[in-house]
């Protein structure tokens, strides 16, 4: 982004919002000091109005003043999600945003995600959910020990790592049925074929879709 | 500037919440040692010509109050934010490791010259006090002080765990202050003893504080002044320096 984040760490920082993993917060202080304090680290004086809006949008507004200590767990990471917006960061980054957090508040959150990221924010999000990375990710990126194995947009990942694969229940002559599992579209026609000059029925054809968690572990098996 | 003035203000209102806890405490100890001591001291013992025990032993017990509460404040702040993890916030912001120092130092200052300042008023009650050279004894106040702020975050970045600290505090800067001369003077120690106080950098602040008071002292001001601003300069240094490397805490 063209910030060094060591010669020229000051803009550097204020590209990013982090939202960490771990519930952490200051127990001395309400929501709104909470939101204050984060402004001024990011040298704003003046963001009462933005925080206002932040803590609307999360739902916050009705424990602005309530210790971060008294707040339930889902509250807590309402709140560092809005710590990480009030700089208004280009780039969030949300590390596992959703591990342990109800489905109400998973809902709302991805909603609001989906928002920032209309709002021309970049989002990146670290998860082990792989249909998460599915739904909402545009590019992924796979790590293995620390260190990247596959960066692609989503459908090309998909694509080039996993063929189709067609599961194909059938009706042989003498009555039995058998499950028939058939890789790629190119051996397709020829099955078929073979399947149609033994006299075998087709009862049900299904096309596998191929998700993240086959890329994925094709490509941490190998 | 802003995330300088916002980390001061945060640690100031950290402790200013549980002022019970961090002022009105340790004033209550400094009474407790001035009563206990003061009654069974006075009239069996003159320090200075012409100054009842008690009186020699207000002072003293102020700049004590200063120095160990600037300590408590940050280190402890610290780390509570290591521990709970809330450091964090401070790391990831664009806040330098030198405004990150000079803010944790400041806010020290502030609450140790505050609860120095609560035993001054409290103790005016029992004997009258007057400031012959207030300059000393401000300036010996704030570099003490800011000294021991800096010895806090010092302690505060090395420690892993929280008896690693209280190992420190009650290791290190309890008995450094306990026998730097803030109930007698070293004057009255063996040789030996007295040579060896002259190696704690505490005794020149109780010194050199106590100077203000009664214009007397067991070393000239000046150098106690030079020697306390001296230990300053270098505990700020490595303080500045474990802070630039990112030492604990950002590996």
């Amino acid at each position: 982004m063209g910030a060094d984040a060591v010669a020229d760490y000051r803009r550097a920082r204020r590209m990013l919002g982090v939202v960490p993993q771990e519930l952490v917060f200051d127990p001395f202080f309400t929501v709104r000091e909470t939101l204050r304090i984060q402004s001024g680290y990011f040298g704003l004086r003046d963001n009462d109005a933005w925080i206002d809006e932040v803590m609307a949008h999360l739902d916050l507004t009705g424990k602005a003043d309530a210790n971060m200590r008294s707040l339930s767990g889902g509250m807590k990471r309402r709140v560092l999600i809005a710590q990480a917006l009030v700089h208004k960061p280009p780039v969030i980054v949300l590390d596992e945003p959703t591990a342990g957090v109800d489905v109400e508040l998973r809902q709302d959150l991805w909603q609001f995600v989906r928002r920032l990221n209309r709002d021309g924010h970049t989002i990146v999000l670290t998860t082990h959910y792989l249909e998460e990375a599915e739904m909402h990710c545009q590019r992924i990126a796979m790590l293995k020990a620390g260190r990247v194995v596959a960066l692609d947009a989503t459908h090309e990942l998909l694509q080039r790592f996993s063929g189709s694969r067609i599961t194909a229940r059938v009706v042989a002559r003498d009555g039995r049925q058998h499950v028939l599992q058939i890789e790629g579209y190119s051996t397709l026609e020829g099955e078929l074929a073979r399947l149609r000059a033994q006299g075998v029925e087709i009862a049900d054809i299904e096309l596998d879709r191929p998700d993240l968690e086959d890329v994925f572990l094709r490509l941490t098996s190998s | 500037m802003t995330g300088f003035w916002t980390l001061f203000i945060k640690e100031l209102m950290r402790f200013i919440k549980v002022s019970v806890q961090t002022v009105a405490a340790p004033v209550l100890t400094s009474l407790l040692y001035l009563l206990i001591f003061g009654q069974v001291l006075e009239g069996r013992l003159e320090v200075f010509e012409g100054v009842r025990y008690t009186a020699f032993l207000i002072p003293g017990l102020v700049m004590m109050t200063v120095l160990q509460n600037s300590f408590a404040n940050s280190s402890s702040s610290l780390m509570q934010s290591k521990m709970t993890g809330n450091i964090v916030f401070v790391l990831l912001a664009p806040i330098s490791y030198a405004e990150f120092f000079w803010a944790y130092v400041a806010a020290s200052v502030v609450r140790g010259i505050a609860v120095g300042a609560g035993v001054m008023v409290f103790t005016a009650w029992f004997v009258e006090l007057r400031l012959v050279a207030p300059f000393w004894t401000l300036g010996f106040a704030l570099l003490g002080a800011g000294l021991l702020g800096a010895l806090g975050v010092l302690a505060g970045i090395v420690s892993e765990k929280i008896d690693q600290l209280a190992a420190f505090q009650n290791f290190v800067i309890l008995p450094l202050t306990m026998l730097s001369g803030v109930f007698y003077s070293i004057h009255s120690l063996p040789p030996f003893w007295r040579e060896l106080s002259h190696a704690n950098p505490f005794f020149y602040m109780i010194d050199g504080f106590r100077y203000g008071f009664f214009g007397a002292s067991d070393v000239a001001p000046g150098v106690s002044l030079g020697i306390v601003a001296l230990a300053f300069a270098m505990v700020a240094g490595i303080c500045l320096a474990l802070l630039k490397s990112g030492y604990k805490l950002r590996t």
